[in-house]
């Protein structure tokens, strides 16, 4: 029976009217949908509801408790922030994507059954690809297509798990899995490609910068954070999980300092973002779990308003990367300063959202004495700011001058924009909101001395490193350049692959067709006119092939000719013995073979 | 078209530079008289976060500049 109205339903059904309405309607009912849509989500009370049977299987399409209200939350806020962000593009098709994505996402979360999970899993990708596809460039369609490929697998890799899962278990409910049993392998690895875990995270990194500005600050919010929802809900505690998790943190960073498109700079500090939350999940404890969901959380939140801020300079200049781009600031002063407002939130300053959310995250590594994760994470902690914190606002807003003056971004995107900041700071400087949604009761105190000294340090000095090594030229100076990362596999790959299948493979493939359809079948063809004569023959060769030697010549001569005579005038008149005698042989021979059938098949069934 | 900005000004950048070193210098002074409450032995020595932070950061970039840049750079148009 269904009682109330699921989350996200709102979204998705919304998203099909956006085409209808015009102007300042269609505006007015693009804010309205996700306010409307919260509360909605506010006077569900807590527990299970929404619940249809099909076959023998419930299905949960609403089911709320803290865990899933925190993302539940977080996803309204960002979705209402994201469609005042783009309000005055009037991109009718991205918004109707968007909705529908930012709807499967929410219906993800709350779902309570893993069929229903797996049907707003496969939609989300839809979603995020026609969000893709909404830049039109040949680019963007082509890592759409990329994008898709590696969801879809990811998707069917699921498939198999929730089937095995099911078998095994005899229950679809969706709620604490772990690794134990195949199926729960298969969910681990399909909720490990949208998390976009080590050497399979480059769809992320490929595809979110190819989109468009709108399309980027939707997708920057839910794929991989739905992802870290399901692996908290599912697989919490899991050790797996630190190590991916560590390396996520680590890697990126590298990746970030040395690219140049600003966005994808974004994307590769997204995946280490991400890795603290995973890193959280791993470590599986009241305060982990907690700081993976208030990671979350702020995480959005920030992220979201560097994108935002990036999409605003690619909105007035059609330029991102970091070559082209210096100097903005002078024009866009409010933008530059939103962006570091994210900047800071993102490298965790005291008074800004990252320090409250992350550093749970790593008291916890602490508390469990995981101590290459916990280096791993101060290092991490230290890159992030150097790529997010530093490099992004000072070379779009600073940097050298690329002489570009233009104007500051539209009002509607300054307020989103200033929406965003403001819940940064507040979230950072007064965390007691953000902790009491939290899934388990906070005792953690973020403010201490020893922990905004030991912070302070960490990133002043890590500026430090990043102005010395600028003024003495050693900092990687921005290169007009692709860095081939794990998508080469895929992208270099399909192209051996199918090298492969066109050379070898196809001739290969020709020379089977052949035998099998051409050859053989010819044979059996000539052989069938006459098949007498065609024995007759073959029999002649063979006597001659046999006994060459012990025939006189004469006589071989004389096969010879016989042999060429029959095949000119083959199939020639059908020999026909009529003889008693041959049917009895026959007979006989089909009798011994059925005897020999009859003793050998029962010794094998003895 | 010369309109002066913030930063358009050397006077400026010197200003920022000098409250970039000087807050270090403060953080790394205040660091002796802060009671550390820590996990690890290593967090209670004097300035290990700034000298990790400074060390890490030196280490990313050399390590992103010359050996991974090495092995993943490629022309705009590589996979075109």
């Amino acid at each position: 029976m269904i009682n109330v109205i699921p989350p996200g339903l709102i979204f998705i059904i919304g998203a099909f009217f956006v085409p209808l309405l015009k102007g300042r309607v269609q505006s007015v009912y693009l804010l309205l949908l996700p306010v409307l849509s919260f509360v909605n989500l506010i006077f569900i009370p807590e527990g299970t509801h929404g619940v249809i049977s099909f076959l023998d299987y419930q299905i949960i399409f609403c089911r709320i408790d803290r865990l899933s209200l925190v993302w539940g939350y977080i996803f309204h806020i960002i979705a209402f922030l994201t469609i005042l962000y783009g309000i005055n593009m009037k991109k009718d098709n991205e918004f109707m994507a968007g909705l529908f994505y930012a709807g499967c996402a929410i219906g993800a979360v709350f779902s309570g059954d893993l069929i229903s999970l797996f049907c707003f899993w496969e939609m989300m990708t839809i979603g995020s690809v026609l969000l893709i596809w909404a830049r039109k460039t040949r680019k963007s369609i082509n890592a759409g297509f990329r994008y898709a490929l590696v969801h879809f697998f990811g998707g069917v890799i699921l498939l198999v798990g929730i089937i095995l899962y099911s078998y095994e278990n005899g229950s679809i409910e969706f709620g604490y899995i772990g690794l134990n049993g195949l199926g729960s392998y298969f969910i681990f690895f399909g909720f490990g490609v949208n998390c976009a875990w080590p050497f399979l995270h480059s769809w992320l990194t490929d595809a979110y910068p190819e989109s468009t500005i709108l399309g980027t600050v939707f997708l920057s919010a839910f794929t991989t954070k739905t992802a870290v929802y399901v692996l908290a809900r599912s697989f919490p505690g899991t050790e797996a999980l630190i190590w991916i998790g560590t390396l996520m943190t680590a890697f990126p960073i590298f990746f970030a300092v040395i690219e140049n498109d600003l966005r994808r700079v974004l994307s590769y500090s997204l995946i280490n973002q991400v890795g603290f939350m995973v890193v959280g999940i791993g470590i599986g404890t009241e305060l982990s779990i907690n700081g993976t969901a208030a990671h979350a959380f702020a995480h959005i939140l920030y992220k979201s308003l560097l994108f935002m801020s990036m999409g605003a300079v690619m909105y007035r200049t059609g330029k991102i990367n970091a070559t082209d781009l210096g100097g903005l600031y002078r024009t866009m002063p409010l933008t530059c300063i939103f962006c570091i407002v994210g900047a800071a939130s993102i490298s965790a300053f005291p008074l800004f959202s990252g320090f409250v959310s992350k550093s749970m995250v790593m008291s916890a590594a602490a508390d469990k004495h995981l101590i290459i994760t916990w280096f791993t994470l101060v290092f991490a902690s230290a890159g992030v700011f150097h790529h997010s914190g530093i490099k992004i606002p000072f070379f779009a807003f600073f940097g050298h001058d690329s002489g570009i003056r233009t104007k500051e971004a539209p009002l509607n995107m300054l307020i989103a924009m200033g929406i965003a900041a403001a819940l940064c700071i507040f979230i950072g400087a007064f965390p007691a909101t953000l902790y009491s949604i939290l899934p388990f009761p906070v005792d953690y105190v973020p403010y201490t001395m020893s922990h905004v000294i030991s912070q302070l340090q960490l990133l002043m000095f890590s500026a430090l490193a990043f102005t010395l090594l600028y003024l003495s030229a050693i900092y990687p100076s921005e290169i007009r350049a692709l860095n081939v990362d794990a998508d080469w596999l895929y992208r270099k790959g399909a192209r051996g692959f199918l090298w492969l299948l066109e050379n070898p493979l196809a001739w290969f493939g020709n020379q089977v067709k052949t035998t099998v359809f051409v050859t053989i079948p010819q044979a059996f063809v000539w052989f069938s006119r006459n098949p007498l004569m065609a024995l007759k023959v073959a029999g002649n060769n063979m006597a001659i092939a046999l006994f060459e030697e012990s025939f006189t010549k004469e006589k071989v001569e004389r096969i010879r000719t016989r042999i060429a005579e029959v095949l000119t005038d083959y199939p020639g008149d059908a020999i026909r013995y009529s003889h008693v005698g041959t049917t009895v042989i026959w007979v006989m021979g089909f009798l011994l073979a059925y005897l020999i059938i009859y003793i050998v098949s029962g010794r094998i069934a003895l | 078209m010369s309109k002066k900005y913030l930063f358009d000004n050397p006077k400026n950048i010197k200003i920022l530079l000098t409250f970039l070193f000087g807050s270090c210098l403060v953080l790394v002074i205040i660091n002796f008289f802060v009671h550390k409450h820590a996990h690890f032995s290593w967090e209670e020595w004097s300035g290990f976060y700034a000298a990790y932070g400074f060390v890490a950061c030196v280490g990313l970039v050399l390590a992103a500049k010359f050996i991974l840049r090495k092995i993943v750079k490629r022309s705009e148009d590589y996979y075109d």
